[in-house]
C-alpha cells in the first residue's frame, strides 16, 4: 500500500532526513522517503498497518518539526 | 518577507549604536541596546529552541544558536552576541530564498501535467480535471494548450511540441489516427482526441511519478551524507563541551575564553549544508535529464553511470534501426523479380522483420490464394506452395536438409536462400541499417574511456560487420536471450567499474535487470520497458547515451564539490576556532553561508546545455 503526504512548510533538510528515518523505522513500513524539494513523504507499508500509520506519521512530524503541516494526498 | 527585512534592518541599526556605545565604554547602555537588537532578530530562535527542548529534541539549529549567543552574553561579548544572531538571521533569509528558488525551478520543470482538460459533451464542452477523464472520453485540445492524457486523434491536425517529454525541439505533425502523449503542447490546430489511458497511467503523470520517486533510490554519496550527519552533530557538541572544560582545568586558564571557543563549535555543528545540497544536486541532475527526454530512476544510477567502465549494447533496434532492407539479389536460373516474388510469396503470412522487408521489396506480390501449404521451420525458414511451385525460403541448413545444394557466402547481413521444386533459385541478402547517430555516439563513449561491447542474436558475420563499422571494442554474436545474460555476467566480473547495458527493453528485460545500469531505448508508451529499466531514453536516439553520461558526470562533480567544500570549510573553522584564531562570525558563515553557497552550486546541476 502506498501513502503520500504533503509536508507543508518543510524548510530544514536535516529535519526531512530525520522524519524519513523515523517513519521508515515504524512497524509495518517497508520504505519511506521524503523529497525535500516537492516536500512529499512517500510511504510503502503493509495493508495491516494502515490504521495506526496516519497518527504515527503525524506524531513524528510534530515532534521533529512542529511548524510543518501534514496533509495526506488522495490518489 | 518584508517584515523580516525591516526587523533585520532595525536590529542592524541598534547593533551599530551598540558598537559605538561599546567603544565609548558605556557598559550598561551597550548591554541594553545589544539585548534589544538580539531579541528583535533572535526571539523566534529562542522560542523555538525552548519549545523543541520540551518536545525532547535537543540538538537542533535553534538550540545551538541560542546556547552560542547566550553564552556570548554571559562571557561579556554583548555586541558580538547580537551581531552573530543578526548575521545568522541574514544567512537564514538567504537560505530560505535559495531553497524557494530551487523549488520553483523544479516545479517549473515538472509542470508537464495541465490542471484541466476540456471534455466534449452533447451540447458543447465542459472543463474537467484530468483525473476525472475516463477512457473513451472525447477531449478538445485548442492551440496553445497542453495535452492532458494519452489518446488518439479523432479529427483535426496540428503541430505538437513534444520537447517536455523527448527534449526534441522540432515539432511533430499529428493527424487523425495518430497517437498523442500527455505533456505535449498543441502549437497550432484544434484537435479532437479520444482518451486511451486514464490519468494515472498517462505518460506525463508516469514521468512525474518516476522523477519524484527517484529520491527513494539513493546513491552511495547520499547515504554517506545522511550517515555522516547523524554522528557529526553529536561529535562536534561533545568536542565543544570538552573544549570548554578540559583546557581551563589542565592549563589553569580562565573559563571565559575557552567557553567562547566552544561556542564556535556549537554554531558549526549543524550539518544542514551537507544534508541539503547533495540530494538537491542529484535531483537537479535527474531534472536536467528528464528535460532532455531521459528518465533516471534514482540518484544511484547517475552515480553508477559516472563510475561506468563498460557499455554493453544490443545490436538490433539499439545500434541499428531494426528495419531490414533487401540489399542484394542474386538469382540462379531466373531473374531478380521472379526470385523476389517466390521468396516474398512464401513469406506472405509471416510477421518476421525479414519477411516484411521481402514483401516491401517485391513489386508484384502473388495473391493470397496463390500461396498454400505454408510450413514454418523454426529458426530455419519457411516452405510453401507459391503459384504452383514448391518453394523453400531460409538458411543454408534448411536447404541442405531438403537436399538442395547452395554455395556458402560471407555477405554482410542476413542471407536468405531460395529453392523452387528442389532446385536452387538464388539468394537474397537482407540487412539492417546502422543508426545515423550511432557512429558519433560510439566515438564519444570510447573517448570518455568506456569499453564498448555489442551483444547480438544475429549471425556472426552480420554482427561483426556492424561492430567493425562502428569500431566497437568487442562483439559477441549468435546469442540466445539467455546467453546474453551469461555474456553480460562475464563482463560484469571482468570490469573494474560499473557496467551499463543498453537495449530496447522488449525482449531483453532479464539483461536490463542484471546490469548495474539498465538503459531502455525508445520507450515512450511502453510500460514494460519503463518498468524493467533503470534509465529510460524516451526517444530511440542512441546519442542520448552521451547526454545522460555527461549529465551524470556533471552532477557527480557538483556533488563532490559540495561535500568537499562544506567539509573543508567546517573543518577549517573548527580548527581555527579551537586555536582561538577566529570568532563566532566566521562560525556563522561556516553554517548558513556554506549552506547558501552549496544550494546555489547544486542548482547548477539543473542546467544542461545540449551541445
Amino acid at each position: 500500500m502506498r501513502k503520500v503526504y504533503l509536508l507543508e512548510d518543510l524548510c530544514c533538510a536535516n529535519c526531512a532526513a530525520k522524519i524519513e528515518k523515523k517513519v521508515a523505522a515504524l512497524d509495518g513500513v517497508d520504505s519511506a522517503s521524503v523529497n525535500f524539494l516537492t516536500t512529499k513523504l512517500i510511504i510503502e507499508a503493509d495493508e495491516a498497518a494502515a490504521g495506526d500509520l496516519d497518527a504515527a506519521v503525524r506524531k513524528i512530524v510534530r515532534k521533529v518539526e512542529p511548524d510543518v503541516t501534514v496533509r495526506e494526498i488522495a490518489k | 518577507m518584508k517584515k523580516r527585512i525591516v526587523r533585520i534592518a532595525v536590529a542592524a541599526v541598534l547593533l551599530a549604536a551598540g558598537l559605538v556605545l561599546h567603544h565609548l565604554e558605556y557598559a550598561l547602555p551597550t548591554l541594553l541596546v545589544c539585548v534589544a537588537s538580539y531579541l528583535l532578530t533572535g526571539y523566534r530562535v529562542l522560542w523555538k529552541a525552548g519549545r523543541n527542548i520540551l518536545h525532547g529534541k535537543v540538538f537542533d539549529e535553534n538550540f545551538l544558536m541560542s546556547i552560542a549567543t547566550l553564552g556570548a552574553f554571559i562571557v561579556g561579548e554583548y555586541p558580538e552576541a547580537a551581531a552573530v544572531m543578526l548575521f545568522y538571521q541574514i544567512g537564514e533569509m538567504f537560505e530560505d530564498m535559495a531553497v524557494k528558488r530551487s523549488r520553483r525551478s523544479i516545479t517549473e520543470l515538472m509542470n508537464i501535467c495541465p490542471d484541466t482538460a476540456r471534455r466534449k459533451t452533447t451540447d458543447g464542452s465542459e472543463i474537467i480535471s484530468p483525473e476525472d477523464a475516463a477512457v473513451g472520453d472525447v477531449l478538445l485540445v485548442a492551440a496553445g494548450e497542453r495535452i492532458a492524457l494519452d489518446g488518439t486523434v479523432l479529427s483535426g491536425s496540428a503541430q505538437i511540441d513534444t520537447s517536455a517529454l523527448t527534449g526534441e525541439s522540432v515539432p511533430r505533425t499529428v493527424r487523425q489516427g495518430d497517437a498523442v502523449h500527455s505533456g505535449c503542447i498543441d502549437l497550432d490546430g484544434t484537435l479532437e482526441m479520444r482518451v486511451d489511458k486514464p490519468f494515472t497511467e498517462s505518460t506525463a503523470s508516469k514521468i512525474l511519478e518516476l522523477v519524484e520517486n527517484a529520491a527513494a533510490r539513493k546513491s552511495r554519496s547520499e547515504n554517506f551524507i545522511t550517515r555522516f550527519a547523524a554522528w557529526y552533530t553529536p561529535t562536534v557538541v561533545v568536542l565543544a563541551v570538552l573544549l570548554a572544560v578540559v583546557p581551563p582545568l589542565v592549563l589553569h586558564e580562565p573559563f571565559g575564553e575557552w567557553i567562547y571557543r566552544a561556542l564556535n563549535f556549537l554554531v558549526v555543528s549543524c550539518p544542514c549544508a551537507l544534508v541539503i545540497s547533495v540530494p538537491l544536486s542529484f535531483f537537479g541532475g535527474i531534472g536536467a535529464a528528464s528535460r532532455t527526454g531521459i528518465l533516471v530512476k534514482g540518484s544511484a544510477y547517475l552515480e553508477a553511470l559516472c563510475d561506468a567502465s563498460a557499455i554493453v549494447m544490443d545490436k538490433t533496434g539499439t545500434l541499428t534501426e531494426g528495419v531490414f532492407e533487401v540489399t542484394e539479389i542474386e538469382p540462379h536460373g531466373c531473374d531478380s523479380a521472379q526470385l523476389l516474388r517466390l521468396a516474398a510469396g512464401a513469406e506472405q503470412f509471416s510477421s518476421h522483420p525479414i519477411a516484411v522487408s521481402l514483401r516491401r521489396a517485391c513489386e508484384d506480390l502473388p495473391d493470397d490464394s496463390q500461396v498454400t501449404d505454408v510450413k514454418a521451420f523454426a529458426g530455419k525458414g519457411v516452405g510453401a506452395m507459391v503459384c504452383g511451385r514448391n518453394v523453400l525460403v531460409g538458411n543454408e541448413t534448411l536447404l541442405r536438409e531438403n537436399g538442395v545444394d547452395c554455395a556458402h557466402t560471407d555477405s554482410i547481413g542476413t542471407v536468405v536462400h531460395v529453392a523452387a521444386d528442389g532446385i536452387y533459385a538464388g539468394r537474397i541478402v537482407v540487412s539492417d541499417r546502422i543508426k545515423k547517430d550511432a557512429p558519433q555516439t560510439i566515438r564519444a563513449l570510447r573517448q570518455s574511456g568506456l569499453r564498448t561491447v555489442m551483444l547480438s542474436g544475429d549471425r556472426r558475420s552480420a554482427a561483426e560487420a556492424t561492430a567493425e563499422a562502428l569500431s566497437l571494442d568487442a562483439v559477441h554474436a549468435e546469442l540466445l536471450p539467455a546467453d546474453k545474460v551469461t555474456e553480460l555476467e562475464k563482463i560484469l566480473n571482468e570490469e573494474k567499474g560499473r557496467t551499463v547495458y543498453v537495449g530496447d527493453g522488449i525482449n531483453d528485460a532479464p539483461v536490463l535487470a542484471r546490469a548495474d545500469v539498465g538503459v531502455a531505448m525508445g520507450a515512450l508508451g511502453s510500460d514494460a520497458a519503463i518498468e524493467a529499466a533503470d534509465v529510460v531514453l524516451i526517444t530511440d536516439e542512441i546519442k542520448k547515451l552521451v547526454s545522460v553520461r555527461s549529465i551524470a558526470q556533471r552532477t557527480m562533480r557538483i556533488v563532490r564539490e559540495n561535500i568537499i567544500f562544506a567539509l573543508a570549510v567546517k573543518a577549517a573553522v573548527l580548527v581555527s576556532s579551537a586555536l582561538g584564531l577566529t570568532g563566532l562570525w566566521l562560525a556563522v558563515f561556516a553554517d548558513v553561508g556554506v549552506c547558501v553557497l552549496a544550494i546555489l552550486n547544486a542548482l547548477r546541476a539543473l542546467k544542461h546545455n545540449e551541445k
